[in-house]
């Protein structure tokens, strides 16, 4: 038994909003997977809840005919990770959330609470970051679009007004054409963890496979919220595929990485695994584009 | 002030109605309404797997899953896989033979993810299907005899329909 | 003769749990129940001065709240020992069903009773509890500092108990000219057992007595306990055990059985339920002593002793549950291990601020291990001898005796369990393959061996009932007061059953509940006695059954007994073979019989005075990724001498189970406490990392048979042994790996990073 005040169910974007409207004070509830562990801890003890579980058209993976991939927020980690959209143009992505928790985990979870709960730690953050993602919000005037990274505003805040939901997470074709990515969890263990940092890395090459002709770098757990690490993007774009570009690249995330201490992990710790995570990740992601080290 | 809600849902093939507090998780309505006693409870919160029922083709921890979102799934459990005679699925005796089984109070859920593993008809290697369980949390068995049951029915399913 | 014993049979209780049939407590308890839900302290040590209740008396539902200042003033022990009658060997008796001095993060000072869980979590939110604090002590120096807040009465250094040895004349050995001094501190975590179903219990009153269900381990000794917590006589508690999810040792003590009767007695005999949350789980039952090791050598050149010392500080947390037998066990094992003349050896057991360590799966010798094993590779390597070889040359030699115990190494157990794990594992080859490594990534074997002591004798008392009763088809039920908590006994009692009466083993239904208005006086399960201790008993009462069964069999065949045997299930007349009759008929004319009506049952107690060691080896092979400071297990392999095993199939699986064990004290789990406050940061099984099924290599589970001579069954310990020398094997794996020693478990990214630095290993690697 949850404690909870009441429960409304939407069925629809337009019923969700409308319910956001009448019940202010209302947690909106996608997958449950993270809504219920707070509620059970006593830190959501006692809320009436809106779920948007039942909104089926918030279910599943379309490109556009712009060539933007739509992720409908409601998207099960485990259809993600199964997508053939996904798996042929970021497939980092489906890798990434295949390493949230477990299978039940991953059945249950949506991309859009996982974002929505504005954690640092979630699997799927730091390749949305690192793929210059966009959030789309439904309200009562219609359909907001803001850059991931102006989604999250703090830890556990992230912009959704009072009478909105999170309809879907788009990447602009422009994002992903040519580019090739990796991410690393690193956990305590091999399954059934939160990340202690996780790296998503993609690079472009250019067309002799020479050089960086872009890169980008997010990392989880490096700070309050997810992050891009901006100075070793800068460093490295432009530079030649070498094993000096991706040590320089590395050692150069520190410039803008600020994990803090905590019983889970030292900061001095953090930074350690966050320096050996981008050489592995822009190493593993430059092989991926068919790049020679 | 409580609230219910009348829901529709098949569960072990059955269809049924029932009427659940809204409060109430899957795993309250399965043992309580239902004396499903073979989802167990070991920590509420998704973390041990030994709540997991296959709902519409699909393994969820029933304790994150709220009752009310029940209506119209089917859902299957434990007790949904003994055959007419009472007679045991393949895998339930692919546990039985292979010591797979100890305290026993983790292996309804560890028996529901390996009928969706098997049903999905797939050849998966050690290290997939290790992925595959590892949801669910196993204190005495090591893990060992569970994957070796898990992969000798597959092994015996897929030559079955080899042949 | 077909025999049941050495048989890979399936579990008696294989196909109820594969069908979900199988019933434990929650299953069992009515919906109707009152809902128990407990206010813990939300300070580590303090006095509750105030309790407020008046706001969660509000909420409906609710229908009684009890506090620390309402329980009878009534100490009592909680240790799963059996009860002695002379009061200085008794547990020690520190805790009320509710304490207002409270001593840990989590301890037990009011409870709600209410109609549903909601309203009693809503309850426990609103209950008002005010406290005079103190300052809090996590670890055992902190607490026998001078002037430390005592936690208990007369208990001056809050030191629950000292004891130690003194061996020939260590001062005077260590003079010897040319000795190596090899030295070390070896430190161990709390962890818990985590089986994955938590202790739960309900209870309600029938006939003036009250009836607690529980998933315990020790059903005959919670009967008591319940008693002397509440001050009634053992006779008005009853208990009953049905199936449980695991004990591992937590559920070896009295949990909350005696509180859940006793607010049982507080709301009318109705029936309430207490059921821990995993989070309860964690802090507010009991966890395994966290040791601190100290250990000195002085070895010769050749690697002989010259003499030893070891001192242990265990962490006994709040309360004194099983207290100092825990450390005290690892510390005798050491003198034992790698015997020398001149050894010395001290152990104090400390209370602190930590929840309440108890008994688990080991009981003291994981700790010992992790840090004797440790040790003897440090003394390798300072000496330059291959560890392998170290341990065949001074480990305890074939002939051993233990004056205390008067157990003896019948066999030459520990080199052969050792060659047989270094064949498996083929560690020869790879330590040499893995000698002078560079690069960042890099492979280690490393193995370590154990002791163990089967049962508690002489300790304490050892004994075993069993009772037989013949059905008229010639089946039998067994009951004993030894339990099954998944380890498998009722299938070797089973076992043992059908050959000591000479049935075959389908005819035989063991009764897996104990109910101690119904089952035969038994001490429960623990020490790994189940399997040895329950031999006696069964062995003796099915001779008792069987001479029953023969003398009626003479009634009805006018056969001397003499001549008599009953075999397979059919009486058999010897000297030529011939079958008489089938038990099954003689049992129907027993029990119809207009002349001689006899309902055949036998019932026995068996004392035990002897004792026996089991022994084994864990073999590790390990990858060390110095940079990402990970460790992959890659092999692990365990070898063990349990004496002749009852059931193959059963054995290897237990072993896996505690190979799992040793793998996440080795390298993952440990409770994480806040300096400050005291309250445990990890209590679920998501931030407490026991290993996940992605987390292990194939494990490897063989066994040397020697028969154990003192058995009827020829068998001894195996349910915890496979926990105990994992742990070192991968610490010795590591350390071939990268060099560095690490002396404390588990062996996380954060121990390697730190030590890994300090080694200045990333300079050579990470370039």
């Amino acid at each position: 038994m949850y404690d909870l005040a009441a429960l409304y169910e939407a069925n629809s974007v337009a019923e969700a909003v409308s319910l956001r409207l009448a019940h202010p004070e209302a947690q909106i509830l996608a997958g449950g997977t993270d809504v219920f562990v707070q509620m059970r801890e006593g830190k959501r003890a006692g809320k009436a809840l809106i779920s948007i579980y039942g909104i089926d058209a918030l279910r599943g993976v379309t490109l556009e005919e712009d060539g933007t991939i739509r992720i409908g927020s409601l998207t099960s980690f485990s259809h993600i990770t199964k997508d053939p959209i996904i798996q042929k143009y970021i497939n980092v992505l489906g890798q990434a959330v295949d390493m949230v928790g477990g299978p039940q985990i991953r059945n249950a979870g949506t991309i859009g609470g996982n974002t929505c709960n504005g954690v640092t730690s979630a699997d799927s953050a730091s390749t949305l970051f690192a793929w210059d993602a966009i959030v789309e919000l439904t309200g009562s005037s219609g359909v907001r679009r803001l850059p991931i990274q102006d989604f999250y505003i703090k830890a556990g805040v992230v912009d959704i007004r009072p009478d909105e939901i999170q309809t879907a997470i788009l990447i602009p074709k422009a994002a992903y054409e040519g580019y090739f990515g990796h991410y690393i969890k690193y956990a305590m263990r091999e399954a059934m963890d939160i990340a202690t940092t996780g790296c998503s890395v993609n690079v472009k090459l250019s067309e002799d496979k020479k050089a960086i002709e872009d890169v980008r770098i997010a990392y989880g757990v490096a700070g309050p919220i997810p992050m891009r690490a901006g100075t070793a993007e800068a460093l490295a774009k432009g530079q030649a595929v070498s094993a000096e570009t991706i040590s320089s690249f590395a050692k150069a995330v520190l410039e803008d990485i600020h994990p803090r201490d905590s019983w889970r992990a030292s900061k001095a710790f953090r930074e350690h695994i966050a320096v050996e995570l981008a050489r592995r990740c822009l190493t593993q992601s430059i092989l991926l584009a068919g790049g020679a080290l | 002030m409580a609230q219910f809600k009348e829901i529709h849902c098949t569960i072990n093939g059955k269809s049924v109605t029932t009427v659940v507090d809204v409060r109430a998780s899957l795993t309250d309505m399965l043992r309580n309404d239902f004396r499903l006693t073979s989802v167990k409870k070991g920590c509420e919160v998704g973390e041990c797997g030994a709540c997991n029922v296959i709902i519409d083709g699909e393994c969820f921890n029933s304790c994150l899953y709220l009752a009310a979102w029940a209506d119209g799934k089917e859902i299957r459990t434990l007790e949904g896989l003994l055959g007419p005679n009472g007679e045991l699925s393949d895998i339930q005796q692919a546990f039985v033979d292979e010591a797979a089984i100890q305290c026993g109070f983790c292996t309804p859920g560890f028996i529901m993810t390996a009928v969706e593993i098997l049903e999905s008809g797939k050849r998966y290697s050690d290290e997939e299907l290790r992925k595959l369980l590892s949801g669910h949390l196993c204190r005495c068995t090591g893990y060992e005899n569970i994957l070796r049951a898990v992969r000798k029915t597959m092994e015996k399913r897929l030559a079955a329909r080899e042949n | 003769m077909s025999t049941s014993v050495g048989k890979p049979i399936a579990r008696v209780d294989a196909f109820d749990k594969a069908t979900g049939r199988a019933k434990y407590t929650d299953d069992l308890c009515d919906r109707s129940a009152l809902i128990i839900k407990i206010v813990h302290s939300t300070v580590a040590n303090g006095l509750v001065t105030e309790i407020d209740t008046s706001e969660a008396e509000k909420i409906p539902g609710v229908v009684k709240i009890l506090t620390c200042f309402d329980v009878p003033n009534l100490p009592f022990p909680t240790a799963g020992h059996p009860w002695s009658t002379d009061p200085s060997h008794q547990d020690v008796a520190d805790r009320l069903l509710l304490n207002r001095r409270v001593r840990y993060y989590g301890d037990d000072v009011a409870v709600v009773v209410a109609e549903n869980e909601v309203a009693a979590a809503q309850a426990v939110r609103a209950v008002k509890v005010s406290y005079e604090e103190y300052p809090v002590i996590l670890d055992v120096f902190d607490a026998m500092k001078e002037g430390a807040t005592q936690l208990h009465e007369g208990f001056p250094g809050n030191i629950l108990a000292h004891s130690g040895f003194r061996n020939g004349d260590y001062e005077k050995a260590i003079q010897e000219p040319g000795l190596i001094k090899v030295e070390g501190w070896y430190n161990t975590p709390t962890v818990q057992h985590c089986h994955i179903e938590n202790h739960i219990c309900f209870a309600q009153m029938e006939a003036g007595r009250v009836v607690v269900t529980s998933s315990t381990q020790i059903p005959h000794i919670i009967r008591r306990v319940v008693g002397q917590a509440l001050g009634i006589p053992w006779g008005k508690v009853r208990i009953i055990k049905p199936y449980i999810g695991g004990g591992f040792g937590n559920k070896q003590d009295a949990l909350y059985e005696p509180l859940c009767a006793w607010v049982c007695t507080q709301v009318g005999g109705r029936l309430v339920k207490l059921d821990c949350a995993r989070e309860e789980t964690f802090v507010s039952n009991r966890v395994r002593h966290a040791i601190r090791t100290h250990i000195i050598s002085w070895v010769r050149p050749d690697g002989s002793f010259a003499a030893r010392k070891i001192e242990c500080y265990s962490n006994q947390g709040a309360y004194a549950s099983h207290g100092h037998g825990v450390g005290a066990k690892g510390m005798n094992c050491f003198p034992q291990l790698y015997p020398c003349a001149n050894v010395e050896g001290d152990c104090w057991t400390v209370y602190t601020n930590r929840p309440a360590a108890g008994a688990m799966r080991g009981y003291g010798i994981p700790q010992a291990m992790f840090a004797g094993e440790s040790h003897i590779d440090d003394i390798a390597k300072a000496l330059g001898i291959p560890p392998l070889e170290y341990r065949n040359r001074f480990v305890m030699h074939q002939g051993y005796v233990d004056g205390f115990s008067k157990n003896e190494n019948y066999y030459d157990t520990f080199r052969q369990v050792l060659e047989k794990g270094e064949a498996v594992l083929e560690y020869q080859k790879k330590y040499q393959q893995y000698q002078n490594q560079t690069g960042p990534i890099r492979r280690g074997v490393g193995c370590a061996v154990f002791w163990y002591n089967t049962a508690v004798w002489p300790i304490s008392l050892e004994s075993s009932s069993c009772r037989m009763v013949l059905n008229q088809d010639g089946s039998i039920q067994v009951q004993t007061g030894e339990t099954e908590i998944g380890q498998g006994c009722d299938t070797a009692y089973s076992q043992m059953a059908a050959d000591a009466v000479g049935i075959p083993v389908s005819d035989v239904h063991i009764v897996s509940t104990q109910d101690t208005d119904i089952t035969p006086f038994g001490l429960g399960a623990y020490a790994s006695r189940q399997t040895y201790i329950g031999g006696f008993s069964i062995k003796q009462t099915g001779q008792l059954l069987k001479e029953r069964i023969l003398k009626y069999a003479q009634e009805l065949t006018r056969m001397p007994v003499a001549n008599l045997d009953l075999v397979d299930g059919k009486i058999v007349r010897v000297p030529d073979g011939r079958v008489l009759m089938s038990l099954g008929d003689l049992a129907t004319e027993a029990l119809y019989s207009m002349t001689h009506s006899e309902h055949i049952t036998a019932e026995s107690t068996y004392q035990i005075k002897s004792n026996a060691y089991s022994f084994g080896c864990s073999f590790a092979e390990v990858e060390v990724d110095i940079p990402m400071c990970k460790v992959k297990l890659l092999n692990m392999v365990n070898v063990h001498d349990c004496g002749k095993l009852i059931n193959p199939a059963l054995a290897e699986a237990q072993v896996h189970g505690g190979m799992s064990m040793a793998i996440g004290y080795g390298l993952s789990e440990e409770l994480k406490f806040d300096p400050k406050t005291g309250k445990v940061l990890n209590n679920n099984l998501l931030d407490y990392k026991l290993s996940t099924f992605m987390d292990h290599p194939t494990l490897e589970a063989r066994f040397v048979e020697n028969p154990e001579p003192t058995s009827p069954y020829g068998t001894k310990a195996l349910g915890e042994p496979p926990a105990c020398s994992g742990a070192p094997a991968i610490r010795n794996a590591i350390f071939q790996a990268t060099g560095v020693a690490i002396d404390q478990c588990p062996i996380t990214p954060h121990v390697l990073f730190a030590a890994f630095q300090e080694a200045g290993l990333f300079e050579e690697v990470c370039k």
